[in-house]
């Protein structure tokens, strides 16, 4: 957290985002705790359940397959309950 | 020869927007205040202003259209009480905070329960930190006259912020006045079309009411608190080029009587001209009573408060709102920090008048100054807060 952030004086007003699209940059994914999910891909059947349920996003696709982008992924392991075959576990990183 | 008619409280608003070229109005009616957007609908309807007249289902929705039609960078009016103003709170916030130069006529009116449609400021006073500008009038002629500075001191560039103007229900809102009115290219050349900083345009794509956590909210607050805070100096350029105009002169304090006076009464709104008459009969028997009437409630008139009082012996404030378990009332609490911040050992009595309308009399009144006087003599405060006149 050594990045230095904008005084008061400086930034625009009302809390105001002149750059559309922006919440790209916000990376969700320094609120996730302790645990990060880990896809086993020689399990999963590519049936993209995660892709759907998974809150913030965080898990695109690549090819027919999935993957999880850790800066979005907020932890919350809804992916690993949903998905049918148990590919998806939670690792203590 | 400035042109004079008789208008109530409530019609002297409608007109001023009239005048004032506003984009759009979003109203719900509620008695004080229903006057004000019925006399408003018939200049729409009769095609005299090209307004876009929105009617919608509760004053939440009314603020809410506000803030929306405002971000886009129109000029726009409501106006309310009592109930309508405490259902908008929330949304009061969010136009403050997200910086919308709205102006809304609120006409003083009590709370409930027990329902009660009379002036007194809880209603207003109830929102006081919702970090809009709060301007009180005194008389129709003064609701017309700061409506129309309103819109310039919201819009100003430095600013950006909401304007209430305040006027008694009833007292106000109902009564006819003689008042001088601007002609309308006057009033188009005092108050230009807005020139908004931000808008909202598909064009140009922003965002507006995003999130903010701990780590930034805290600094859009404090943008917040400073521009409401140097509204002050916008105002100052406002008066004067409306006092150019009308040769009327406002300010954010009104003071009579301040230069000798040994003890001073504070107070809002219309009960100021009472306070005035009084203090008029007194000084003719001697007694050196002066009126202070903060035209200005938020941001609040320190320095010149300070400046004004502090040489008289004691003070009456006069609050028409109660801070129910609060050491004062809403300016009693405002006037003893600025005493203590700026060192003035002043004695205090602290008056809850008049609530749900009930009429505050010249007789009161000078029975509030005898023991101000009193106070001024001994130096002793029997009681910090007073409720006058009740049973
Ligand atoms: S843990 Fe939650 S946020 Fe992270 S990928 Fe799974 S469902 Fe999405
Ligand atoms: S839910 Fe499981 S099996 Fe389905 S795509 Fe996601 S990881 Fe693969």
């Amino acid at each position: 957290m050594s990045e230095k952030k904008p005084l008061w004086q400086t930034l625009p007003i009302a809390g105001i985002l002149l750059e559309p699209k922006s919440s790209l940059k916000y990376k969700t994914g320094d609120w996730r705790g302790p645990f990060t999910p880990k896809i086993n891909q020689e399990k999963c059947t590519k049936c993209l359940l995660c892709w759907i349920y998974c809150p913030d996003g965080a898990i695109e696709r690549v090819g027919d397959g999935v993957r999880i982008n850790l800066d979005y992924c907020k932890g919350c392991g809804i992916c690993v309950s949903e998905c049918p075959v148990k590919a998806i576990t939670m690792e203590r990183l | 020869m400035a042109k004079v008619i008789g208008l109530t409280g409530d019609e002297a608003v409608a007109y001023a927007i009239k005048q004032c070229n506003v984009d759009v109005v979003a109203a719900y009616p509620i008695t004080p205040q229903t006057v004000i957007v019925e006399a408003f609908s018939e200049y729409v309807f009769n095609g005299e202003v090209d307004t876009e007249f929105v009617c919608v289902e509760s004053e939440h929705s009314a603020m809410s259209a506000c803030v929306g039609a405002s971000l886009t960078g129109a000029r726009v009016f409501t106006a309310t009480a009592s109930q309508g103003l405490a259902l908008m709170h929330e949304i009061l916030y969010i136009a403050s905070s997200l910086r919308c130069p709205i102006v809304m006529g609120v006409v003083n009116r009590a709370l409930s329960a027990p329902i009660n449609i009379h002036g007194d400021h809880s209603d207003m006073m109830g929102s006081r930190d919702c970090g809009w500008i709060q301007i009180y009038a005194e008389n129709v002629q003064e609701a017309y006259d700061w409506t129309i500075q309103a819109f310039k001191i919201a819009e100003d560039k430095e600013v950006l912020l909401p304007v209430t103007v305040n006027l008694d229900g009833f007292i106000l809102s109902h009564s006819i006045e003689g008042i001088k009115v601007l002609e309308d290219e006057d009033v188009a050349s005092f108050l230009p079309p807005r020139e908004p900083v931000y808008t909202i345009d598909p064009n140009n794509p922003i965002t507006v009411g995003a999130l903010a956590l701990p780590n930034y909210y805290f600094e859009f607050k404090v943008q917040q608190d400073h521009a409401l805070r140097n509204s002050f100096k916008a105002m100052g350029k406002v008066f004067s080029e409306y006092e150019e105009l009308s040769g009327r002169k406002y300010d954010v304090l009104h003071t009579y009587g301040m230069e000798d006076a040994e003890i001073a009464l504070i107070c809002l709104g219309s009960t100021a001209g009472t306070a005035r008459y009084v203090a008029k009969r007194l000084r003719e028997k001697g007694v050196k009573v002066g009126v202070l009437k903060p035209w200005v409630y938020r941001p609040f008139p320190e320095k010149e408060i300070v400046e004004a009082v502090k040489e008289v012996k004691a003070l009456a404030v006069m609050d028409r709102a109660c801070s129910f378990g609060a050491p004062y009332a809403p300016l009693g609490s405002d006037i003893a920090s600025i005493l203590y911040k700026s060192g003035l050992d002043i004695p205090v009595v602290n008056y809850v008048y008049g609530l749900g309308g009930r009429d505050v009399s010249p007789l009161d009144l000078e029975a509030v100054v005898n023991e101000i006087l009193e106070v001024a003599k001994t130096g002793e405060i029997k009681e910090h807060l007073k409720f006058l006149g009740v049973r």
